[in-house]
């Protein structure tokens, strides 16, 4: 590689490809101007740059990547997954699932989207796969209604873990929101301690909204940690970065296809490279 | 959707009519506030560029520079270029041609492409008059085929009675067959959702469109996507020639910015938005009233 003095319009250049990933202007414009304070001037090549870049996007992100503990005091423990629309939901839960099984756990998976079609045999599919048992009502049922049931039939299976479904619900959607208050509600009923875990699915493709989506969804459902789905496409999900600077919440596991096993950990390191279009 | 653009760009404009004579600097400044509310907007980078950079060519021009209201001149600048790029007139779903016409709903996973096929059958069923048959060719998600018979009981639209073991192009053949036989209108052909780098999924629906020749191949995509808006149009229009795009979850609080690069990238129409889970929220997509909305006029 040439070095060459890193200039105004090389800096310039790494902001746009943030920009491009999602990390939005304020980020990106941060992210830049440590390089302007720690590197202007210097001999450097494009490579190093950009090993630089990948450097301060992991230095954020480090502190955030947490793996999903299932440790309670008492069983079951009770995980709660909600997003919007089609972010991932149902699916992440799936693979959970086969994970937990993997693990010698006993899980219950209840269908607390009782709203879009066919949301419950979607679910029921996945607890088949993964030998998990199910909790269901018809459509149209009191979403918080299958939450209680399913907490009664993991105390009665003496299951380890109870993962519950939601629909999906844009964040701006008051009446969507106070129903899952309830859902939260009642499970707390149930058990002061629960849920335990509440996991907000965010889809990689996602731009600058995903910051309100966290913000209201922590502040009516107390998520506690994310997953970032559909990471096997071109979205490379550098709103995860402004997330993390904004609201340091763990991020846990993403999601990269729509297989069983097409889950992983969060790894703050190849994120960041992967952002910046270096090999982990 | 566009709410919170509106609003920035309004600022930026209130200032900027303000004022008396302009200088090149002061088309700068306003340039640079511009496009940090686009980027913002989620539009993407190259598209933001491409737009400021018109706009500051005829901003400094002798248009303005003659005017005697300059700042409210280069106002004027931006919503032109808005509209342009918008495109100017409302482009319906466009079914002439010989029944039965297939009309082909392409997009990434979970972009709400089940539900939005279900929303059109109903909305020419109920407005059109027509006899529309729905089919699922997608074989991967679980329970997609059962989501969308149940959608077709929801709204009173016959769906493809469903057949294990075929792959998605058989779906689709034995779709437009029982549709020729049984004196259907138009036949909605609703796929699995798929990322644009899966090739064996992208060879799979362009050998579907070739098998059917759809009438309109429309993209499905969520009004809530960032930058990622250029690439999924791009390759889905590089793929199969897409003909419009209908935006799903314009209910939200997003600002809309995919709907101003999808449009940019392709040239193709944005035809409709999907504004609820529900079966009747289905809008027409009218590109003069969006700008005029996005610039608060
Ligand atoms: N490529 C890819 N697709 C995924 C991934 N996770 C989920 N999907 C797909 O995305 C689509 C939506 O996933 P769901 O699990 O149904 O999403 P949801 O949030 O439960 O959706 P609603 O319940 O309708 O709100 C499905 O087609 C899934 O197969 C992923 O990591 N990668
Ligand atoms: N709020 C809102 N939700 C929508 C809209 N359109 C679809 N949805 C929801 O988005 C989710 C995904 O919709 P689907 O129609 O299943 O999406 P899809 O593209 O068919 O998904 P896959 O087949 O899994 O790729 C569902 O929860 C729908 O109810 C919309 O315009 N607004
Ligand atoms: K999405
Ligand atoms: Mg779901
Ligand atoms: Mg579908």
């Amino acid at each position: 590689f040439t070095k060459r003095q890193l200039d105004a319009s090389t800096i310039e250049e790494f902001e746009d490809v943030l920009i491009r990933a999602d990390l939005g202007v304020e980020n990106a414009a941060h992210i830049g101007e440590i390089l302007r304070l720690g590197l202007f001037n210097r001999n450097i090549s494009g490579e190093e740059v950009r090993e630089a870049v990948a450097g301060e996007i992991e230095a954020i992100l480090t502190p955030v990547a947490r793996p999903l503990q299932f440790e309670a005091a008492g069983k079951p423990f009770v995980l709660l997954m909600v997003g919007v629309n089609g972010s991932g939901k149902t699916t992440t839960i799936g693979k959970l699932a086969s994970t937990l099984k993997a693990q010698g756990k006993k899980v219950v998976l209840a269908a607390g989207d009782t709203f879009r079609a066919a949301a419950t045999e979607q679910l029921k599919v996945w607890a088949e796969r993964t030998g998990a048992s199910l909790v269901a009502r018809g459509p149209g049922a009191d979403a918080a209604g299958v939450a209680y049931d399913g907490i009664e039939k993991a105390r009665a299976e003496g299951a380890d873990v109870l993962i519950v479904d939601t629909a999906g619900r844009l964040q701006n959607r008051a009446e969507l929101m106070a129903e899952l208050e309830k859902i939260v509600r009642v499970i707390k009923k149930q058990d002061p301690s629960a849920p335990h875990a509440v996991v907000l699915t965010l889809d990689a493709t996602v731009g600058q909204n995903a910051l309100a989506q966290v913000e209201a969804f922590q502040r009516v459902a107390g998520v506690t940690g994310l997953v970032m789905t559909k990471l096997d496409g071109t979205a490379r999900g550098g709103i995860l970065v402004a997330i993390a600077a904004k609201y340091r919440l763990p991020i846990h596991l993403i999601g990269v296809g729509e297989g069983i096993d097409d889950l992983q950990p969060f790894a703050a390191r190849d994120f960041a490279r992967a952002i910046v279009g270096l090999e982990s | 959707m566009f709410d919170s653009l509106t609003d920035r760009l309004g600022g930026i404009f209130d200032r900027l009519k303000k004022r008396g004579a302009l200088s090149e600097a002061d088309v700068g400044e306003a340039m640079r506030e511009v496009r940090r509310a686009l980027i913002e907007a989620d539009v993407a980078l190259d598209v933001v560029r491409s737009f400021t950079d018109r706009v500051r060519t005829r901003a400094v021009g002798a248009e303005v520079i003659k005017s005697v209201t300059p700042g409210q001149m280069v106002v004027k600048i931006v919503n032109d270029e808005l509209v342009a790029m918008l495109g100017s007139d409302a482009k319906p779903i466009d079914l002439d041609a010989a029944p039965p016409v297939p009309v082909l709903m392409v997009g990434l996973q979970g972009s709400g492409k089940t539900t939005s096929t279900a929303k059109i059958a109903k909305r020419l069923t109920e407005r059109g008059n027509r006899k529309v048959l729905m089919a699922s060719l997608d074989t991967r998600r679980p329970a997609a085929m059962e989501q969308l018979a149940t959608l077709g009981q929801q709204v009173g639209v016959a769906t493809l009675p469903i057949m294990a073991g075929q792959s998605a192009v058989q779906i689709a053949r034995r779709a437009m067959e029982a549709a020729r036989l049984g004196g259907y209108d138009v036949v909605m052909l609703d796929t699995a959702g798929r990322v644009t780098l899966d090739e064996a999924l992208m060879a799979e629906v362009a050998e579907v469109k070739a098998a059917t020749n759809p009438h309109e191949v429309l993209l499905v995509a969520d009004s809530l996507t960032g930058q990622d808006a250029v690439n999924t149009a791009k390759a889905f229009d590089g793929r199969v020639g897409l003909t419009g795009i209908v935006l799903t979850r314009a209910d939200g609080d997003g600002r809309g910015g995919a709907a101003l690069s999808m449009r940019a990238v392709t040239g193709k129409p944005i035809k409709l938005l999907g504004t609820g889970e529900k079966m009747d929220a289905l809008e027409d997509f009218d590109p003069r009233r969006v700008a005029g909305r996005i610039l608060g006029m």
